[in-house]
Order: structure tokens, then C-alpha cells, then sequence
């Protein structure tokens, strides 16, 4: 670790933390169930769209009339999107003429950028037209992002309200979500992208020729698509020199705004933020890793306001904070490290004036390795998924962190809404553990935990731990599984852990190397993305249901405090323990195993 | 139950051969499916035997003998679990043995109406009603619970009550219970019988330490949920670990996939078998420890939910002060010698056989060494206290002399033509102040002053109830006394509320009050007039001594019929929560050990670079796994004793309780097992078992 690195990380932490309080009070406002001030000032907008869309605003949903409203708005969506990429060489604004998307990789889309994962097998600027860009993809952007946001805030109002049947009302809180955070925030922060040279128009792509012309060497293959060989077997090959460079253009800007705030991830570029029309500057860089954070932590704050008691939210903050910061600096001294192959060459990877040193492969240079491996532990604390780097060309224990940060079950900030209701899950457990040690009856914030809360917070920490391991094992065993993995041995392992990790916790993000747009991947990684979104969120809401029904426990020296830096602790190593014990066999065959044998 | 409690000690030796036999009793599928951790553990000793069968047949996975040793630890594990149940559960069993002799079917005199000379007709016990009436005389078994509708006898409870010394049993009031199976020592009783055979208070008691009547708690269902969901979690990282390693051995080219035996120690170290294998026992220790404290609960659910008691009510008198007032000063009248009002007052107390007036009698001679006077040398004529007058006292001679409340005595004096002094009834008022009682001695028509009553607050009480404000519990008093005594006492004892001039009445309306901010109440009570706030407090302790209604209201009942033990029945409450608590830390914690031990041997032959995590430097790969299997195994018998006496409650706050908890079974939970699995590797290769 170089003082530059610790700077960059604290300068970044300090940003955040400045940000974040703010931030948690506005959307407590928001979200308030008395009008204030904040909310006064979209009433007609809010109170037209309810009007239009036939929405009684005044109605308390029970927790399972907000569940059936919060899936079949996205069942919806899902299918809006699906039809889109199906029927988009019929519809306008596809100035290259992409075809229909196959219908595997759609629906994988679709259920992607429904469930706040945004996983993509395909490739942006060569597969969707501007308008399954902006009206499908962007807008689900905004509607998923919401949606993780509304249900966290209908568990919270579990846990405030007392002996009550009903936790607020889906369309509100989508609309609010929408209206006062989601947009306002995009707006701005598109507008600083676009001055940092991020695209913003409906250009075709544009041809320009290369300032040095290159060349690469092709394999011929016959009609059967297989390699042509020679009499000795040696394949056929040919020389192509490439004069000009086709850039691609498109509406970025607005859609990268919103992947970026509502923990999406799903880049417009397949580069995603390592494109240069898509992170440009070091300075975007810095404002999107910002952006990542900023409504997950915001919205621990916004937690405290709500249960009435701010020091609540800043405990949950702290935890992940306490999670967090171990590991983003675990990563990028692995990456500052370098790679033990070149050191035994003797090659200088040493950060100096003029060379950032470390492991540089895969990096963007003017990131770097601290922006990029502080972006790749941000981007999967939080379930975004951007990527700025190819995590697949990390060091064994660099590309460990971000792998492990999504096994814990995104949680550590996590989604927007949803790393916070999954976080509440754990803590749920961790009181019950820590109620039962000092002698009562596990309380949290006042309402008892008994065998119901018990039963729902249990399933929503085994849910995607199950799907991992699960669905890496189907993976592995099923030969269109392994066909996919580019690399032998340990890393290979890794490729297929990481895939699932990331589609089984809603990230996104891809460690590369596996070729996943073929019908198996999109198939196991869809159904990954769907049952981990959405069964989660309703085994919160029925927690939350039950909470609510609750009466409340008043408070006195016997009941367990969960503010203090003991619980804050505690809460932690619940995490930890759990996301160690189920994977840590998993990790021990990829990135560990691969560690131990490259020369450390 | 001293005697019970002799009995069961020198049981002991019987009872853990019993346990013994009684583990392998338990090893049949159908109650081991009952405890899914448990039921895992099962599952995998079967396969490890099948696995071992298929091995000396010679197709095995792994060396027989490895096979055989991990599957013999294995059905140790269980052994082991239903060795501390049978442990648990076997106190309680001898206890309701004891209990069953005393409920012989005995002949009952049944008579014909409630009177003693009804006409009888015998009938065995167990076709008495409820409803029936029955006579009892000397020497007689009482053939049922019932009430006592006429007469006055001395009882031998210890059947019950372990307690040797006879009770006084008689119609009316407080004392008109009688218990089955307890025994008639003189005069007679005419009972009327209250319950039906089977449904007996010993019924009741023999099925509650039997553990027949046992259900699981609400908490340990609660606590069941998570332990299921680890030994799922677990369950499926160890099941793909074998497709893991398939493609692993294939993706490095070298070394053989995980075995079926590896693989099934494994997953049995990783469940929480700890807690799992624990937990029945705690729950039934926890009624026990009940037991032992002489409480018989109705159920589980009220022991757990005494350790959730928010308030406690204590009576006043019994609980928190002695039983009664003793004099402590006397305050003489202006220009009255001290000696003379301690003469006067002796004089009037002599015939006085309430403790009250025993203990002005023992004043005054500790004071000035006044002798008792026999009060016929004296000629005096004792004039005993009345509800008209509100006074006591004596007539010798001439001389009247009358000691009797403030305002009692200061009505007579102004019947006499005569008044109060203003300084006499200024004492009287600064002593009530104090807490203590004041009385007015009056000789003819003057006051001499006033005798200070005092109310003696048990020792070490004070000490108890700042224990219990550190646990967050508030203490109320409950008392009859005017509110300014009541506050001076409850100061002095250090109680957190009082309830003066408490009526049944306002006893309930507190109650309600307290539980409707959602806070849970405990109390004690033994009189009929308890009854309705005993039914309404969430912890209600029913003295022994009590009437049957009150016994009927509770949920639990304290057969030594001590007030204070509330206080003891809350602990037992609380500690039976951490045990369970502090035991499921313990046995997840042990998992990270057991990582470090099974993991680099498992991946041995595909990746020996694995073996860098070896850091406990264990023997050779079976050797490590062998004695992870094997601590696993043990650490349940070394925690029996912990299970059964429960951890050590101590009187702190939740946050420094729990960083306690913490430090001593998380961290001791995650460094044991390095210690422990060593040791038992270090051993296998001296015994040339690795």
C-alpha cells in the first residue's frame, strides 16, 4: 500500500460520508407517511400520476397485497423489455439495423435489468437499438432501482409501526422512489458525465480512420464454421490489417446516470465504465463509484429517521463500513502487489513517479490500480456490477475480494433497498443469537423476533447462498456449463463461481473470461437472478408483515442494545461467519487454490 | 425438596448407567427425526456404515479402517446427544418416581354432605370427583386436592414439599388447601374434593418433571429454525463440494475427487451438532433447575417467559421485610421520662401476644432492664385491642394504661376531657415519616410519649434489587401501608416503585397498566383475593401455603412458599436463554477450526498447495479429518455439565453481559477447537492411528 492508495480510499470515504447524511434525511422526508415539505413539492405531479395510472394513494397495503403489486409490476416489466428486444428491428430509432435479440439471451435481459442485477451476455453497441436502450433498458434502470427502494421502506415501516396490519402503499413509494430520488439524481449527475466528454445523442456510429493502422491475424474457417487446416494440420490463417475504428455513439450519458445510482451496473458500452465514452475522466470515475454508494448508505440513515432513532442507521452504516474498508484495501494492495511471475522476471512493478506498478493488466491507465480496485470492491459491495477494470485479469486475492463481497449476500451496502432489507435480515439473526446471550427474549427496535421472523429472515440468508452453491455445482457437472470456461484449472473454477455469485445476489458484474451468452448460461443465470430477487423480497415483506402486527416492547436495561460498537461487531462477524462458512470450500478450489500456487 | 434432593444424589451413579442405556434406546429413527440437526447426523453415520460395509466387502472409496473410525465417531456423536438427554430428562424421572409412591390409590372416607357427622361410605381415591366431600382424621392419607370446608388440622406436606415440619390446615381463609397425597397428622378435616383423578396438582407435577408434558418453547422453536437453516446451508456447500472436486481433479489433472466419507465428516463437523445435541438437554435442565429451587412450573413457556419479566411485584411484607414490625425506640412526652413511657409501655404489652407487642415487651428490657411483671401478682386486667377503640392495653388498679394509633389514643384522651400534646403528636407523625409505625401510650389522661414500630427490611434485599436493576427489571412493592410508610420503606429497601393502601383491586389495575405498555409482570401471591391478579400477571408464583384458587391462578407454584424466590425463578428464566444462546456461539464458532483442519485435507491430492492452510500442522490427511470428527464428538460430553447447570448468570447490563458471552464462547468457541484438534491429532499418531 502506497500513501497514494490510502489517500485515494479516504479522500473517497470522507466524499461519501459528507454525502450520505443528507442524503438519509431527504429520503426519510420522502418517505414520511405526514406530508412535509419535500413531498408538497411534487404533490400535483405525484397525485396526476396516480390519477392516471387509477391508483388510490390513500390505501394501506397488507404485506401481501404489497408483494403481488411489487411482482407484478415486474413481471411486467420484465416482459415489456423482452418484447422490445424481440421486436426491435420493427420499431424506430435503430440507426444500425440490429436484429431481433434470440429469444434466450432477451429473456435473460429481461430478467436482469427486472431484478436490479443487469447481467449482460450481450454486447451493448452491437446488439440493442437506441430505443430497447432507452425505453426498456434505462427505464428499468429507474423502475428496479425504485422498486428495491419500496420494499425496503415497507420492512422498515415493519419494524415502526405498531399492532398494525397494513405497510404503506406500493405505487406511492414506487412513485416517490422515483420522482424525488431516482430522477433528480440522474439528472444532475448526467449532466456532470456529459461534461466529462460521456455521449449524448442518437448518432449512428461513426467510422474514423486510425492515426497507426494495425493488423491481426485470423483463423480461415470452412463453411461448418470449423478451423481449415493445412496437409501438416496446422490451421489456415491470414493476415487483416485494420485502417479504421468504428466508435459508437447513442443516448449514454442519461442511461449511465441511473446505472450507476439505482446499483444497477448495466453498462451501455459492453466495456461498460472501462469505455472511454462511458467513464471518460477520473473525475466520472470518482463521481460514479460515488454514485454507488450513495443511496445504499443514504438509505441506512434514512432507516434511523424512520424507527425514530438516528443512532440505529449509522450502526447498520458502520457495519458495512467495518466490512467494507478491510476488504477494498485488501484489494488493491493485491492488485498494488502485482503478479509473482513478473517479479520472478525481474520486471519492475513497483509504483513510482512515472509508473503506477502493480498488476496493471486489464486496467484502464488512466484509472489506475487504486480507481480500479477500489471501483471493482465498490461496484460489488453494493450490487452494481459496473466494471472500470476486467476482474477477470485481477490477481488471484484481488479478484477473491469482489467474488466474496457478493457471496456475503450483497448486503454490505448492497442494492438500493435491497442490500439494506438484506442487511436487516442478518441483523434479525444476529439479535436473535446475541438476544438469547443476554438472557431474553430476542428483541429489535422493540418488536420480539419469535419462529415467523425467524423462519423469513433465515430464508432470506440462505436463499442465495443456496443458489450459489447450487447452481455452480450444475454448472460444473453439465458439459454446456464447463464449455463456456476460457481458462484451466483453478482460475476456470473461478470464472464459474463468480458468474453465479453475481446472478445469484443481483450484482452483474462479470469476471470475463466465460462466454455465458449461450442458451444454458442464460437459462441457469436467469433463473439465479429471478429467485434471488424476488423470493427475497418477499420473505421480507411477509417478515415485515408480521412485524408490524407486533406490538412494541419498550426499551430498559435488559434489553440488548444494538447501536453500540459491540452490536455494530457482532453484526459483522454474523456476516462474515456465514458468507465464510458456506464458501469458503468454493473459494478454497478457485482463487485461493490459485493464490497458493502462483508463487506466493 | 431436601429430601428429594438427597434421594436424587445418591441416585446418581444409577442414573447416569440408566442415561447410558437410555442413549442407545434413542437411537431409534423416529425421535431422532425430531431434532433435524440431529437427524443429519444420523443419516450420515448410516451412510458412513453402509460406505464401510462396501469398503471391507473391497470396493471401497478409502482405506476400511478410516472409514470405520470416522463412522464409529459418528455414532458416538448421537450416543453422545442422547446421553445428555437422557441425562436431563433422568432427574426429573426420579423425582416423579418419588412422587408416584405418594399417590397411592388410598380408601376415602366419603361422606354424604359437608358435615363431620355425615354418614361415610368408603371408597377407593380414584372414584372421587370433584365436588365430593370427604373426611380426613388423624393418621389418614388426604385422598385428593380439595378444600377444607370444616375443621383444623395439622398436615405433613413433605411428600410435596420436602419440608418435614407439619402445616396448619383449616377451614376459611388463606390455609384451606390441601394436597393429594399429603397426610393428616391430628385432629380431622371435612374436605371437599376440587379435581377429578388424573388432573391432581401431583398429577400435574409428576408430568411436568417427567418432561411428559414437555412442548417446545416458542423461543427454542425459534432457535430450532436457525440451527435447521445452518445444517442447510452447510448440507448444500458440502453436496456440491463433491461436483466442485469432480471438475477441480479434472481442471488440474491431477489427485482423486472428494470422498463420500471426507465429505459426510464434513458436513457432521460443520452443523451446529453442539447446541443441537444440547439443546432438549437444556430445555429440560432449565424445568429442573425449577425443581431443585422447589418451584414446580406449569410449563416451559413460563419459566422462558420469566426470564422476559420486565416488572416485579413484591409484597411488602414477607418479601421485602420481615414478617413483622418490631419496636426499635420509644420517644418519651416532654417532662415523661424515658423510662417511665418504656415501663407503661411494657405494662400494656404484657398480655399483648402479637409480635408486635412481644418485641415492646423485649425493648424495654434491653433498654432499662425491665423484668417482666406476671400480670396476676400485678392484678391487672388486660384489655385486649378492639375494632371500636383501636387500643389495647391494661387496667391495674387505677391506673389505665392504653397504647393504640395516633388518632385512636388522641380520641380517647379527648373523651377523658384531655388533649394530645402537639409535640407528642409531632413525633408520632416524624416517625411514620421514617416508615415506621407510631404508637401513642397513654397512662390515664396524659400521653407518654410513642413507641417506634419498625418495619425490618431483610438483609441483603437492598443488594438483590439493584442486582435487578441492572438487568433492567423494575421492582414494585405492594403494600397495605399508608403512603407515606410505604415510601419511607421502599426507599430503605430500594425499590424502584410502591403501591400503598393496595386493595385487590388496584393490584389488578397495576397490573393491567404495566402490561399495557407492553412490559411483562411478575408476582406472587397466595391468598383467594390474589387470585384474579395472579391470573392476569404474565409470571405468577402461587405460594404453596396458598388457597387452591390462588395455586389454580398461577403458573407456577413455590412449594417452600418463599415470596422472595420470584427473584430466583426470574434468574433460572434468564439463564436457561443464555445457555442456549451462549452454546449455538460456541458451536458455530468451532467451525472455522474445523475449516482449517478438513479443507486442506480434503483437496490434498488436487491441490497440495492447499496445504499452506494446514496451520494446526495435523499429522497426514485421515489424521486431520479423523480428529476433527472425533473433537466434534467430544466437546458435546465436555458441555453436558455446562447444559445442565446453565451458564453463570450474573447481574449486568445486556451490553456488558453480552460482551462476556462474546469474548468467553464466541472467541473461546473459535480458539478451543485449534487447541482441541491438535491434541486428538497429536494422540492419533502416538496411538499409530494416523
Amino acid at each position: 500500500m502506497t500513501a497514494n492508495d490510502c489517500l485515494q480510499v479516504g479522500l473517497f470515504l470522507a466524499v461519501l460520508l459528507l454525502l450520505v447524511k443528507p442524503m438519509g434525511a431527504y429520503m426519510a422526508r420522502v418517505f414520511a407517511d405526514a406530508p412535509n415539505r419535500v413531498t408538497r413539492f411534487g404533490a400535483r405531479a405525484e397525485r396526476g400520476i396516480y390519477r392516471l395510472c387509477g391508483v388510490d394513494p390513500a390505501e394501506d397495503m397488507g404485506w401481501k397485497r404489497y408483494a403481488l403489486a411489487m411482482l407484478a409490476f415486474n413481471v411486467l416489466g420484465l416482459l415489456a423489455v423482452y418484447a422490445l428486444q424481440r421486436l426491435q428491428p420493427w420499431l424506430p430509432l435503430n440507426p444500425q439495423h440490429f436484429g431481433a435479440v434470440s429469444p434466450d439471451s432477451a429473456m435473460n435481459t429481461a430478467i436482469s435489468f427486472a431484478s436490479n442485477t443487469n447481467w449482460q451476455g450481450y454486447a451493448g453497441e452491437s446488439t440493442m437499438s437506441y430505443l430497447t436502450q432507452m425505453l426498456g433498458l434505462a427505464v428499468q434502470n429507474f423502475l428496479s432501482a425504485a422498486t428495491g427502494i419500496a420494499v425496503l421502506v415497507a420492512v422498515v415501516r415493519g419494524f415502526v409501526r405498531r399492532s398494525a396490519q397494513g405497510l404503506g402503499n406500493f405505487w406511492v413509494d414506487l412513485v416517490r422512489g422515483t420522482l424525488y430520488v431516482l430522477l433528480p439524481l440522474s439528472l444532475l449527475m448526467a449532466l456532470l458525465l456529459v461534461s466529462q466528454g460521456v455521449v449524448q445523442n442518437f448518432k449512428p456510429y461513426v467510422d474514423v480512420p486510425l492515426v497507426q493502422a494495425s493488423s491481426y491475424t485470423e483463423t480461415l474457417k470452412d463453411a461448418a464454421g470449423n478451423a481449415r487446416k493445412d496437409a501438416a494440420g496446422h490451421a489456415l490463417t491470414r493476415e487483416v490489417a485494420v485502417t479504421a475504428q468504428t466508435l459508437p455513439m447513442g443516448p449514454a450519458a442519461s442511461q449511465i446516470a441511473i446505472k450507476q445510482l439505482g446499483t444497477n451496473g448495466g453498462g451501455f458500452f459492453n466495456a461498460n465504465s472501462a469505455h472511454p465514452f462511458e467513464n471518460p475522466t477520473p473525475f466520472s470515475n470518482f463521481v460514479e463509484m460515488l454514485a454507488i454508494f450513495l443511496i445504499p448508505g443514504g438509505l441506512c440513515l434514512t432507516f434511523g429517521h424512520m424507527v425514530g432513532d438516528r443512532r440505529q442507521g449509522w450502526a447498520l452504516l458502520a457495519t458495512m463500513l467495518l466490512i467494507f474498508v478491510p476488504l477494498a484495501l485488501g484489494a488493491v494492495a493485491a492488485e498494488q502487489a502485482g503478479n509473482p511471475a513478473l517479479h520472478a522476471l525481474a520486471v519492475d512493478a513497483h509504483a513510482s513517479a512515472l509508473q503506477a506498478g502493480g498488476n496493471m493488466e486489464g486496467k484502464e491507465t488512466r484509472f489506475g490500480i487504486v480507481s480500479s480496485g477500489l471501483f471493482a470492491a465498490i461496484t460489488t459491495a453494493a450490487s452494481c456490477g459496473a466494471v472500470n477494470a476486467m476482474h477477470d485479469s485481477l490477481t488471484p486475492l484481488g479478484g477473491l475480494v469482489p467474488m466474496w463481497l457478493m457471496q456475503l449476500g450483497e448486503v454490505v451496502f448492497g442494492g438500493v433497498g435491497s442490500g439494506l432489507y438484506g442487511m436487516l435480515a442478518f441483523a434479525v439473526v444476529a439479535v436473535f443469537i446475541a438476544g438469547l446471550m443476554v438472557g431474553r427474549t430476542p428483541e429489535y427496535l422493540g418488536k420480539k423476533i419469535e419462529a415467523h421472523e425467524m423462519k423469513m429472515a433465515s430464508l432470506a440468508v440462505l436463499l442465495p447462498c443456496a443458489l450459489v452453491v447450487i447452481c455452480t455445482a450444475v454448472a460444473v457437472l453439465v458439459p454446456a456449463g464447463v464449455a463456456g470456461i476460457a481458462n484451466p484449472g483453478a482460475h476456470g473454477f473461478s470464472e464459474v463461481l463468480y458468474a453465479v455469485s453475481s446472478a445469484s445476489n443481483n450484482n452483474g458484474s462479470a469476471f470475463g473470461g466465460l462466454s455465458a451468452n449461450t442458451p444454458f448460461w442464460n437459462v441457469l443465470l436467469g433463473l439465479c437472478m429471478f429467485f434471488a430477487r424476488f423470493p427475497l423480497a418477499i420473505a421480507m415483506l411477509a417478515m415485515a408483515g408480521s412485524l408490524a402486527a407486533k406490538r412494541h416492547v419498550p426499551e430498559s436495561a435488559g434489553t440488548l442494545p444494538t447501536h453500540t460498537p459491540l452490536f455494530v461487531v457482532l453484526l459483522a462477524c454474523v456476516v462474515i461467519v456465514v458468507g465464510a462458512l458456506t464458501f469458503l470450500p468454493a473459494l478454497a478450489l478457485g482463487p485461493i487454490a490459485e493464490y497458493l500456487m502462483s508463487g506466493h | 425438596m431436601n429430601t428429594h434432593s438427597h434421594a436424587v444424589r445418591g441416585l446418581d451413579r444409577a442414573l447416569v448407567l440408566k442415561a447410558v442405556a437410555d442413549s442407545f434406546r434413542k437411537l431409534s429413527p423416529r425421535l431422532q427425526f425430531r431434532n433435524p440437526v440431529m437427524f443429519v447426523v444420523f443419516v450420515c453415520s448410516v451412510l458412513t456404515t453402509l460406505l464401510w460395509v462396501q469398503a471391507v466387502a473391497g470396493h471401497g472409496e478409502a482405506p476400511a479402517g478410516f472409514i470405520f473410525w470416522v463412522g464409529v465417531w459418528l455414532w458416538f456423536t448421537l450416543l453422545f446427544a442422547n446421553f445428555a438427554e437422557a441425562l436431563a430428562e433422568g432427574r426429573g424421572k426420579a423425582q416423579a418416581a418419588a412422587l408416584r409412591s405418594s399417590r397411592k390409590d388410598v380408601v376415602a372416607k366419603r361422606l354424604a354432605a359437608a358435615e363431620r357427622n355425615a354418614a361415610i361410605t368408603f371408597v377407593p381415591s380414584s372414584e372421587l370427583r370433584a365436588g365430593h366431600y370427604v373426611l380426613v382424621e388423624a393418621g389418614d392419607p388426604v385422598p385428593g386436592d380439595g378444600e377444607v370446608v370444616a375443621g383444623a388440622a395439622s398436615v405433613d406436606e413433605s411428600a410435596i414439599t420436602g419440608e418435614s415440619a407439619p402445616v396448619i390446615r383449616e377451614s376459611g381463609g388463606d390455609r384451606s388447601a390441601v394436597t393429594g397425597g399429603t397426610k393428616v397428622l391430628s385432629d380431622w378435616l371435612v374436605v371437599r374434593i376440587t379435581r377429578n383423578p388424573g388432573e391432581s396438582f401431583l398429577d400435574r407435577m409428576i408430568a411436568m418433571v417427567e418432561g411428559a408434558a414437555r412442548r417446545k418453547t416458542p423461543n427454542e422453536i425459534a432457535l430450532t429454525i436457525l440451527l435447521a437453516k445452518f445444517t442447510l446451508i452447510f448440507l448444500l456447500a458440502c453436496a456440491t463440494l463433491l461436483p466442485y472436486s469432480i471438475y477441480s481433479v479434472q481442471a488440474a489433472g491431477q489427485g482423486h475427487p472428494i470422498t463420500l466419507t471426507v465429505l459426510v465428516a464434513l458436513l457432521v463437523c460443520l452443523i451446529p451438532t453442539t447446541i443441537g445435541a444440547l439443546l432438549s438437554a437444556i430445555g429440560i435442565a432449565g424445568m429442573d433447575r425449577m425443581i431443585r429451587a422447589n418451584v414446580i412450573a406449569t410449563s416451559g413457556r413460563a419459566v422462558e417467559a420469566a426470564g422476559d419479566v420486565d416488572v416485579l411485584l413484591l409484597d411488602k411484607t414477607g418479601t421485602i421485610t420481615l414478617g413483622n414490625r418490631q419496636a426499635v425506640a420509644f420517644h418519651a412526652a416532654p417532662g415523661v421520662e424515658e423510662r417511665r413511657l418504656a415501663e407503661a409501655a411494657q405494662l400494656a404489652s404484657l398480655a399483648d401476644e402479637t409480635p408486635e407487642g412481644r418485641s415492646v415487651v423485649v425493648l424495654a428490657k434491653e433498654r432499662f432492664g425491665l423484668r417482666e411483671h406476671a400480670l396476676e401478682a400485678l392484678h391487672a386486667q388486660f384489655v385486649p385491642f378492639s375494632a371500636q377503640t383501636r387500643m389495647s392495653g391494661v387496667d391495674i388498679g387505677r391506673r389505665r394504661i392504653r397504647k393504640g394509633a395516633l388518632d385512636a389514643v388522641e380520641r380517647h384522651l379527648e373523651s377523658r376531657g384531655s388533649h394530645l400534646p402537639p409535640m407528642v403528636k409531632r413525633m408520632a407523625e416524624d416517625v411514620a415519616r421514617r416508615g415506621a409505625t407510631p404508637l401513642v401510650v397513654a397512662e390515664d389522661d396524659a400521653a407518654l410519649g410513642v413507641i417506634e414500630l419498625k418495619d425490618i427490611v431483610k438483609g441483603g434485599i437492598k443488594e438483590r434489587f439493584a442486582e435487578m436493576r441492572r438487568m433492567g427489571i423494575k421492582t414494585v412493592m405492594i403494600t397495605g401501608d399508608n403512603p407515606l410508610t410505604a415510601a419511607a420503606i421502599a426507599a430503605e429497601a430500594g425499590v424502584d416503585d410502591f403501591l400503598a393502601e393496595a386493595t385487590p383491586e388496584t393490584k389488578l389495575k397495576l397490573i393491567r397498566d404495566i402490561q399495557s405498555e407492553n412490559r411483562l409482570v411478575a408476582m406472587c401471591g397466595d391468598g383467594t383475593n390474589d387470585a384474579p391478579a395472579l391470573a392476569q400477571a404474565d409470571v405468577a408464583v402461587a405460594m404453596n401455603t396458598g388457597t387452591q384458587a390462588a395455586k389454580e391462578a398461577g403458573n407456577m407454584v413455590d412449594l417452600d412458599s418463599n415470596p422472595t424466590k420470584l427473584i430466583e425463578v426470574v434468574e433460572i428464566g434468564k439463564q436457561m436463554l443464555i445457555t442456549r444462546g451462549a452454546l449455538t456461539t460456541f458451536s458455530i464458532a468451532n467451525d472455522i477450526a474445523k475449516y482449517f483442519a478438513i479443507i486442506p485435507a480434503a483437496f490434498a491430492t488436487t491441490y497440495p498447495a492447499l496445504d499452506a492452510l494446514n496451520v494446526m500442522r495435523l499429522a497426514t490427511p485421515q489424521s486431520a479429518i479423523l480428529s476433527a470428527v472425533i473433537f466434534n464428538a467430544l466437546i458435546i460430553v465436555f458441555l453436558i455439565p455446562l447444559a445442565l447447570k446453565g451458564v453463570k448468570y450474573r447481574a449486568l447490563g445486556a451490553g456488558a453481559l453480552l460482551r462476556r458471552n462474546l469474548l468467553v464462547y464466541g472467541l473461546g468457541g473459535i480458539a478451543v477447537p485449534f487447541v482441541g484438534i491438535k491434541l486428538i491429532d497429536m494422540l492419533l499418531v502416538l496411538l499409530g492411528l494416523a
